[in-house]
């Protein structure tokens, strides 16, 4: 038994992830964590974006399930559970059955190395961005599965536009990452490094955002990326996959009830995956703002109250939009529930202030407030770009962002060794 | 798919071939489908994205108008072709009771009048808000839909206000109007144009230089002028294809030949002018309910019309520019209660079918543009 708890204890102090110290326990306990977090960061995001799309659209959104509809997502997942599990008769019933579990399991096996902080990730492998865009590819292998299985035309139709265009997007999306990682090596060893942990170490070391570096080529990088990433995960303006009004729901048309939901799933958190791809590679991953330039113990208080006092926002919201609900005693079950949900997250807020906590979770924090940023992105997007169409979709793939990528690239390379190229022409 | 004869010349009956040799690809879109504006069946031909050539099946929202109106009086038949069209009823009832006065040889007062081209060309933009908002659904811009929504209302709050029906509003009779306007009916148009021209700007910030939006309507569905005329084809789509021919002037009807317009047109004929001549349109709209709700004349609202109507044997077609091109009535008479044939030339029937024109080459995405930018109705097409 003390075996066991010293085995637990031994990693609590560590500098490094559970995967990479070896502790299993830490480990699982993080998986779990990661999972159980992401579930949470998809029902919040299919919420928020209803809401968020709702009131870009002079609509109000989910209103009746739970105040202000917070309990929405919770009854849509309940209603696809208990739905009929319809499969189309002439479908390959092998394949329509695994395509949304290829999906799902490409979409969360990414996330095992996201760097929510220095130690807060599952491991750290030495080929980490490598193996996130490696994994996270292989969901177009689900999506072709899904339709082809489903032995209909749409799907088939969604399924063609959807895998050539993740296809094509993943080259401009891989030339933008390597010329983020060309900038890791600008360091005294000249040693560059795949991990995700290290990435944005060298950030740190470097002092800069790497979409600030070498200004505008980080953030040309950056903004190929941030491109390629939305058509990656078959989001407006380039989700011609699922083109509801050409295709009526693209590859997932013959897919309902559960099936259904877990392309949902993967949906959501391929877009929160590529998300914190960006985050890591450009904007500092889960540093805070300026960490080296603000370095003095003021500003460490200052950063580190900001969790707690989002929390105590949101649930000062909550009491805000409680208070203003109609008097009637029909509403009074949703103001409970708004005021409850408020004390909840005022009550987080204040556990965040306590030091030690706020010291671990602030990473994760700054991190996951920069991923919101670009799940709001993401919605914005939908509700103002209309859909490109497939060939004007290939040809800024492969017109416009490949070769920006190359070029960004190389000049990268070539700012990158500038010094060396100035020292060997001027003092040969 | 068995009736060889409607869909020969899209080959559906080659044989079977091995799935994976085909290199056609025949898809079914509709009548249930998200874009097809309601029941329409377009069977595609494709090769790959290419559209080889499509086919459009139509009579599924079929109701027999013409022929219902064989058995009622011609009073009883007015309310029927709102039916037709219902985004423009009040176009479609204009044209019909300009038709039987025609017939009758009895002309609506002025103040009738001008109450008419009022609501005519509210109407007017409350079909072209329709569709801008469909249209830009279809092309995937969700957000244009619920803003074209929220200001098409009031334009139905003024019609409940006078008529009590907000869609299908038999507004007009025969020889007039069968309401005076509502108190403050005036001021509330007023105050319509004043909070709509605002929004128009607002639609076009959304769309008018949206690079997207361009890209997907620029150079899509292109149609000739020449096209357009031998197919028939009229109304906006027309007048985007650069033929200035709006039967406001051509052959003005009720009193529009008093007002100040213009008629905007395009010249490439594709599916970005026909937007843009859409959104010129509303802003005359607008012009012209301005010119004519300040000038509304005083007097009967209803002129000296037989109660029991028995035009005289013979036959009248009359034509007005309804919000989809000219929609026509041409009305047999026998002598009796009755018409003994009524015809209607709806503008959605004679523009769909410059749809495979349009398409022929084209991706399966434009198909949906098209479909959109031809402003169709179904109510109208199969009547």
């Amino acid at each position: 038994m003390d075996q066991v708890i010293q085995y637990v204890k031994s990693y609590l102090a560590s500098d490094q992830t559970p995967g990479a110290a070896g502790n299993m326990f830490w480990e699982v306990v993080y998986i779990l964590l990661v999972f159980v977090g992401l579930s949470i960061a998809v029902i919040a995001m299919n919420w928020l974006e209803r809401k968020i799309l709702a009131h870009m659209q002079v609509r109000l959104g989910p209103m009746r399930v739970g105040p202000h509809g917070l309990l929405q997502p919770i009854a849509d997942a309940i209603k696809l559970l208990l739905k009929e599990d319809i499969m189309p008769a002439e479908a390959d019933a092998p394949i329509f059955w695994t395509a949304p579990f290829m999906v799902v399991l490409a979409a969360f096996t990414v996330f095992v190395v996201v760097p929510f902080g220095p130690t807060h990730a599952i491991t750290d492998m030495n080929i980490g961005i490598l193996f996130m865009l490696g994994v996270s590819s292989l969901s177009v292998l689900g999506i072709v599965m899904a339709g082809w299985a489903s032995n209909s035309h749409y799907p088939l139709i969604g399924a063609l536009r959807s895998s050539a265009q993740m296809v094509s997007y993943e080259v401009a999306m891989g030339l933008a990452v390597v010329s983020a990682i060309l900038m890791t090596s600008l360091n005294d060893k000249g040693t560059g490094t795949l991990s995700m942990i290290g990435i944005v170490q060298a950030q740190q070391a470097q002092g800069v955002w790497f979409i600030f570096k070498f200004f505008p080529l980080g953030l040309i990088a950056f903004f190929i990326f941030a491109v390629a990433m939305v058509a990656e995960t078959n989001r407006a303006p380039f989700d011609l996959a699922e083109a509801e009004s050409e295709l009526t729901a693209g590859f997932h048309t013959e897919y309902s009830g559960f099936r259904w939901s877990l392309f949902f799933l993967a949906e959501y958190s391929a877009m929160i995956a590529v998300s914190s791809i960006a985050v890591t590679l450009w904007l500092g991953g889960w540093l805070r703002p300026f960490p080296n330039l603000l370095n003095n113990p003021t500003a460490d208080l200052v950063f580190s109250l900001f969790p707690g006092v989002t929390f105590l926002f949101l649930g000062a919201m909550c009491f805000y939009n409680a208070a203003r609900m109609p008097k009637h005693p029909f509403f009074r079950i949703q103001t409970i529930g708004l005021a409850g949900f408020g004390v909840v997250l005022a009550l987080i807020g204040l556990v965040l202030f306590i030091p030690s906590v706020s010291l671990r979770v602030q990473d994760i924090f700054w991190f996951s407030a920069k991923v919101a940023g670009f799940m709001y992105l993401y919605i914005w997007y939908r509700g103002t770009f209309p859909r490109y169409r497939f060939d004007q979709l290939m040809q800024m793939g492969w017109k416009v962002l490949l070769p920006m990528g190359l070029g960004v690239l190389i000049l990268t390379a070539t700012a990158g060794l500038w010094p060396l190229i100035q020292q060997s022409l001027w003092h040969p | 798919m068995t009736d060889s004869n409607t869909l020969s010349h899209l080959d559906l009956e080659t044989p079977e071939k091995p799935f994976l040799d085909a290199n056609e690809l025949v898809i079914n879109m509709g009548p249930q489908h998200p874009a097809t504006h309601g029941v329409l069946r377009v069977i595609l031909r494709l090769d790959g994205e290419k559209v080889l050539g499509l086919e459009c099946v139509i009579g599924y929202l079929h109701r027999g108008v013409e022929k219902i109106g064989e058995h009622r009086t011609y009073a009883m038949f007015n309310p029927y072709v709102d039916r037709m069209d219902y985004v423009a009823a009040v176009s479609n009832g204009l044209g019909y009771c300009e038709t039987v006065e025609k017939l009758l040889n009895v002309e609506a007062p002025p103040r009738a009048q001008y109450v008419r081209v009022i609501l005519t060309e509210l109407n007017r933009i409350a079909s072209h808000q329709l569709w801008l908002g469909t249209h830009a659904l279809d092309i995937g811009a969700i957000t244009p839909l619920f803003y074209t929504f929220r200001d098409r209302e009031e334009i139905l709050k003024i019609y409940e206000k006078y008529c009590g029906a907000r869609l299908t509003t038999h507004a007009f009779r025969i020889g007039g109007l069968q309401y005076e306007t509502y108190n403050g009916f005036e001021r509330e148009v007023k105050n319509f144009l004043d909070f709509f021209r605002p929004k128009i700007d607002e639609y076009e910030e959304l769309l008018t230089t949206n690079r997207i939006w361009v890209e997907r309507t620029k150079n899509v569905g292109t149609i000739s002028a020449q096209d357009c005329v031998a197919l028939g084809v009229t109304g906006p789509v027309l007048r985007a294809s650069g033929v200035k021919w709006d039967l406001r002037r051509a052959q003005p009807y009720a009193n529009y030949k008093d007002f100040d317009f213009d008629i905007p047109t395009g010249q490439n004929g594709d599916t970005y002018d026909r937007y843009l001549v859409r959104m010129a349109e509303m802003r005359q709209s607008v012009r012209i309910i301005e010119q004519a709700v300040g000038a509304i004349p005083e007097g009967p609202v209803m002129a000296k019309v037989p109660k029991v109507m028995k035009p005289a044997a013979g036959e009248v077609y009359h034509s007005i520019e309804a919000p989809k091109g000219e929609l026509g009535y041409f009305i047999v008479s026998d002598g009796s209660t009755q018409p003994y044939r009524v015809r209607v030339r709806p503008p959605s029937f004679v523009n769909l079918q410059a749809l495979d024109r349009m398409c022929r080459g084209q991706l399966v995405a434009d198909v949906i543009a098209v479909i959109g930018t031809l402003d169709i109705v179904l109510g109208e097409v199969d009547r």
